[in-house]
C-alpha cells in the first residue's frame, strides 16, 4: 500500500521526536483502513490535546482536533448524528484517562460505536514530561523528580470493567499484533479500545533509564518484557512486575448504544 | 394530522425553548441534569426520538457541549441547555465552537450564583459570563427572552443566527421565565423563517473552510460530504490548519471579530415602548422587563412620562439604540437581578451624561412592578 494516499504530505515533517512510537501506531491505523477499503470521506478521525492528538492533522480524513480530554464527547455527537461515519478517536494516556477519564468510562459504559486508539507513552510529552495516570509508581517525570508517588491506571482493564465491547493492548514493537487488534476493533460494533504502548525517549526514557534511553532501546524493552495475556493469567503478581501484559482483554458480543436507542425510537413512534 | 393554524396553547418557558428548537430544525440534544433548566432536556428526550432525532444525557456538562459541536459538524442542528454551574463548565467548548465556527445553541436558564448558589431562585448574574465566559477574544451573540412566546421565537432565532454567522449563540433565560406558564400562539411551521448554514460552491480541492470572504462568514461543509478538511481549536489559517504566522493570525482573529461587529444592525434587537415622549427611560431585559412594563404602564396612567427599552439581545451590546433614546431624557432606570452588570455598559454607552439609577436585587426574589414603580415615583 502507499501511505501517501492517506497522508497530507504538505503537513510533513510531523512534530514527533526521534524514537517516538506514535508514527508506528499511525501506520498500523492506515494499513487497517487500507485493508478494509474504507472511503476516506466516511472516516472521522478525532483527537484531544497532546502529542498523539496531533495525528489528525497529518491524515486525509475528516479530521477534528478538539479540546483536552474531550475528543470522545465530540465523537459521540458525530457518531450519533451520522452513524455511517467510521469514527476513530486517537488519544494519549493523559488525554484519555486523566482530564478525559470521565468521557472514557462513559463512552465504554454506553458501548458507543467508536474506535479508540490510545497511544500510551506513560508521560505528558508535549508539555515537557510531567507524570501521567499511567506513569508507574516510583518512576521519574518533571513533576515527580523524587519518584512518582501515585499508582498507575491499567487502561485496558479499566475499559473492560467500564463495558467496552473489545479491548486489546499491544506495543509499538509488536506492530503486526497492533494491526490485528485494530482490525478486530474496526470490524466490531460498540466501544472498542486498542491501547498501544508507545516509547517516549525524550520525556520518559531519558529520565527512566531502566526502560532504555533511546527509541530502539525502549522498543527492545517492549520486546523483552511483554507477556501475552494468556501466559500472564498463569503467572504470579511478583513475576509480572515491570512486565507489559499484551493481547485481547475482552471481545464480547453485547448490544451497542444504537441497538438500544433504535428501540427507544420505535417505542416513541408507537406513542 | 392537520392542526388548526395557528395553535394557541398554555406552555412553560423551558418547554417553549425546546419546542422552538424543534421548530428551528434541531434534531440533536445533549445535556446534563440541572435545575432550573431540566425541563428543556426532558422535553427534548420526549420529542426527538419520534422525529428520528437523538437525545443523549451525557456524563457531564463539558461532554454535552462537546457532543453538540460534533453533531453540528456533521450537519445536524444541535442544542444544549444548562444553568449557572453547568454554564461555567461549558465555557471551554463554547470557545472551541467560537474559534472553529461551529453553529450551536446553548440555553442558560439563570439561577442565583456564584457557585452552586441558589438552584431554585432567579438571578441575572451571568450577563458578563455570557459575553466573556470563555477565554480569549471571541464573538458573542446573546438573546434574552422575557415571555414564554419569546422563549419559543428567540430559540428559533438563536438557531438562525448560529447558522447564518457560524457561531455559538446563547439564549440567556432565567428561572422566572423558564418556569413561567402562560399563553403562547404557535404559527404553522410554514410561517416560520429558517436559515441554514451557507454551503460551499467550490469543489473539495479548492475549499477553504475559513476563507476571508467579503461577508466575513466562510461557507461550511459538513463532515462526510466529500470535503475532507481539518478543524482545530488552535488558531488556524484559512485552510483550517494551525498557524503561527502573525499576519495570518491577525487576519483570522480580525475576521472572527468583524463577523459579528460589522453585522450589529442585523443582529441587535430591542423593543421600544412609549419612547417618543418620555423624560424617564427604563432599560430592562429578561423577567425584569415584564415588571418594568407593568410599572411603566401604571406610571403612564398617572401622567408620568416613562418609556421602556426592552433588550431582546444584550450582546452585541445595543449601544447605538440606547444612545439614540438619550437625547431628551432626565434619567435612566436600570433594574437588574444582579449588582448592575449591564448598567455598567449603559453608563459607558451614555458616557454618564444622564443620571442612571440602578435598582439591584440579588436575594433570590424577583423584581416586582411595585419595586420599579416606587423608584419611578419616589426617586428623582
Amino acid at each position: 500500500m502507499d501511505y501517501l494516499n492517506y497522508l497530507r504530505k504538505d503537513k510533513m515533517p510531523h512534530i514527533w521526536c526521534d524514537g517516538c512510537g506514535h508514527g508506528i501506531v499511525l501506520k498500523s491505523i492506515l494499513r487497517t483502513v487500507d485493508k478494509l477499503g474504507w472511503d476516506k470521506n466516511e472516516i472521522a478521525l478525532i483527537s484531544g490535546i497532546g502529542c498523539s492528538s496531533r495525528t489528525p492533522g497529518y491524515v486525509d480524513f475528516n479530521t477534528l482536533h478538539t479540546t483536552h480530554g474531550r475528543a470522545l464527547s465530540f465523537a459521540t455527537g458525530i457518531k450519533i448524528s451520522k452513524p455511517k461515519m467510521h469514527t476513530i478517536v486517537v488519544s494519549g494516556d493523559g488525554d484519555a484517562t486523566a482530564i478525559g477519564g470521565n468521557h472514557f468510562i462513559h463512552a465504554a459504559r454506553r458501548n458507543m460505536d467508536i474506535n479508540l486508539i490510545i497511544f500510551n507513552n506513560n508521560i505528558y510529552g508535549m508539555t515537557g514530561g510531567q507524570c501521567s495516570p499511567t506513569t508507574p509508581t516510583g518512576k521519574f517525570a518533571s513533576t515527580s523528580q523524587f519518584g512518582n508517588p501515585d499508582s498507575p491506571f491499567d487502561i485496558s482493564r479499566l475499559a473492560e470493567a467500564a463495558g467496552a465491547s473489545f479491548v486489546a493492548r499491544s506495543t509499538a514493537y509488536h506492530f503486526a499484533k497492533t494491526d490485528k487488534y485494530i482490525e478486530m476493533a474496526f470490524r466490531k460494533k460498540g466501544f472498542c479500545v486498542v491501547e498501544v504502548l508507545s516509547p517516549c525517549p525524550t520525556a520518559y526514557g531519558r529520565r527512566n533509564k531502566s526502560t532504555g534511553k533511546v527509541g530502539h532501546e525502549m522498543l527492545k524493552d517492549q520486546k523483552e518484557n511483554s507477556v501475552p495475556i494468556e501466559r500472564a493469567r498463569k503467572m504470579k503478581p511478583e513475576e509480572l512486575k515491570d512486565k507489559y501484559i499484551t493481547g485481547v482483554f475482552i471481545d464480547r458480543d453485547v448490544p451497542d448504544y444504537f441497538e438500544h436507542y433504535n428501540e427507544v425510537k420505535k417505542r416513541a413512534k408507537l406513542k | 394530522m392537520s392542526q388548526p393554524n395557528p395553535k394557541i396553547k398554555m406552555m412553560q418557558g423551558n418547554v417553549a425553548c425546546a419546542e422552538g428548537a424543534i421548530a428551528a430544525g434541531c434534531r440533536f440534544f445533549a445535556g446534563y441534569p440541572i435545575t432550573p433548566s431540566s425541563e428543556i432536556a426532558e422535553t427534548m428526550s420526549l420529542k426527538l426520538p419520534a422525529l428520528d432525532g437523538n437525545f443523549i444525557q451525557m456524563e457531564d456538562e463539558i461532554g454535552a457541549m462537546g457532543a453538540v459541536i460534533g453533531s453540528s459538524l456533521v450537519g445536524v442542528k444541535s442544542l444544549t441547555a444548562t444553568s449557572g454551574p453547568g454554564f461555567s463548565l461549558k465555557q471551554e467548548n463554547i470557545g472551541f465552537a467560537a474559534i472553529a465556527e461551529i453553529p450551536v445553541v446553548i440555553i442558560n436558564v439563570q439561577r442565583g450564583g456564584p457557585s452552586t448558589g441558589l438552584p431554585t431562585k432567579p438571578a441575572q448574574g451571568d450577563v458578563m459570563q455570557s459575553r466573556w465566559g470563555t477565554h480569549g477574544d471571541h464573538p458573542a451573540i446573546v438573546l434574552c427572552p422575557s415571555s414564554v412566546e419569546e422563549c419559543y421565537f428567540m430559540t428559533i432565532r438563536a438557531f438562525n443566527l448560529s447558522e447564518e454567522y457560524r457561531t455559538p449563540v446563547i439564549v440567556l433565560s432565567d428561572e422566572i421565565i423558564g418556569h413561567l406558564t402562560e399563553k403562547i400562539t404557535i404559527p404553522h411551521h410554514s410561517d416560520i423563517d429558517i436559515i441554514n448554514r451557507l454551503k460551499p460552491q467550490s469543489d473539495p480541492e479548492n475549499y477553504l473552510p475559513y476563507e476571508n470572504t467579503e461577508t466575513y462568514i466562510p461557507a461550511m461543509a459538513n463532515f462526510g460530504e466529500g470535503y475532507r478538511y481539518h478543524v482545530t481549536g488552535l488558531v488556524h489559517d484559512e485552510t483550517g490548519f494551525p498557524t503561527n504566522d502573525s499576519k495570518k493570525i491577525e487576519e483570522q482573529l480580525t475576521r472572527l471579530y468583524n463577523k459579528i461587529e460589522k453585522n450589529h444592525d442585523k443582529i441587535i434587537d430591542v423593543s421600544e415602548y412609549f419612547c417618543d415622549d418620555m423624560d424617564t427611560l427604563i432599560i430592562a431585559y429578561g423577567a425584569v422587563a415584564r415588571s418594568a412594563k407593568q410599572s411603566m404602564l401604571k406610571a403612564r396612567q398617572e401622567g408620568h412620562k416613562v418609556g421602556l427599552l426592552k433588550l431582546n439581545t444584550i450582546w452585541p451590546f445595543p449601544e447605538k439604540q440606547i444612545v439614540k433614546l438619550c437625547q431628551n431624557i432626565k434619567r435612566i432606570i436600570v433594574p437588574e437581578m444582579n449588582f448592575g452588570q449591564l448598567a455598567h455598559e449603559i453608563e459607558w454607552a451614555t458616557r454618564r451624561a444622564i443620571p442612571i439609577i440602578k435598582y439591584n436585587k440579588i436575594n433570590g426574589e424577583p423584581i416586582t412592578p411595585l419595586d420599579i414603580y416606587n423608584i419611578l415615583i419616589n426617586r428623582k
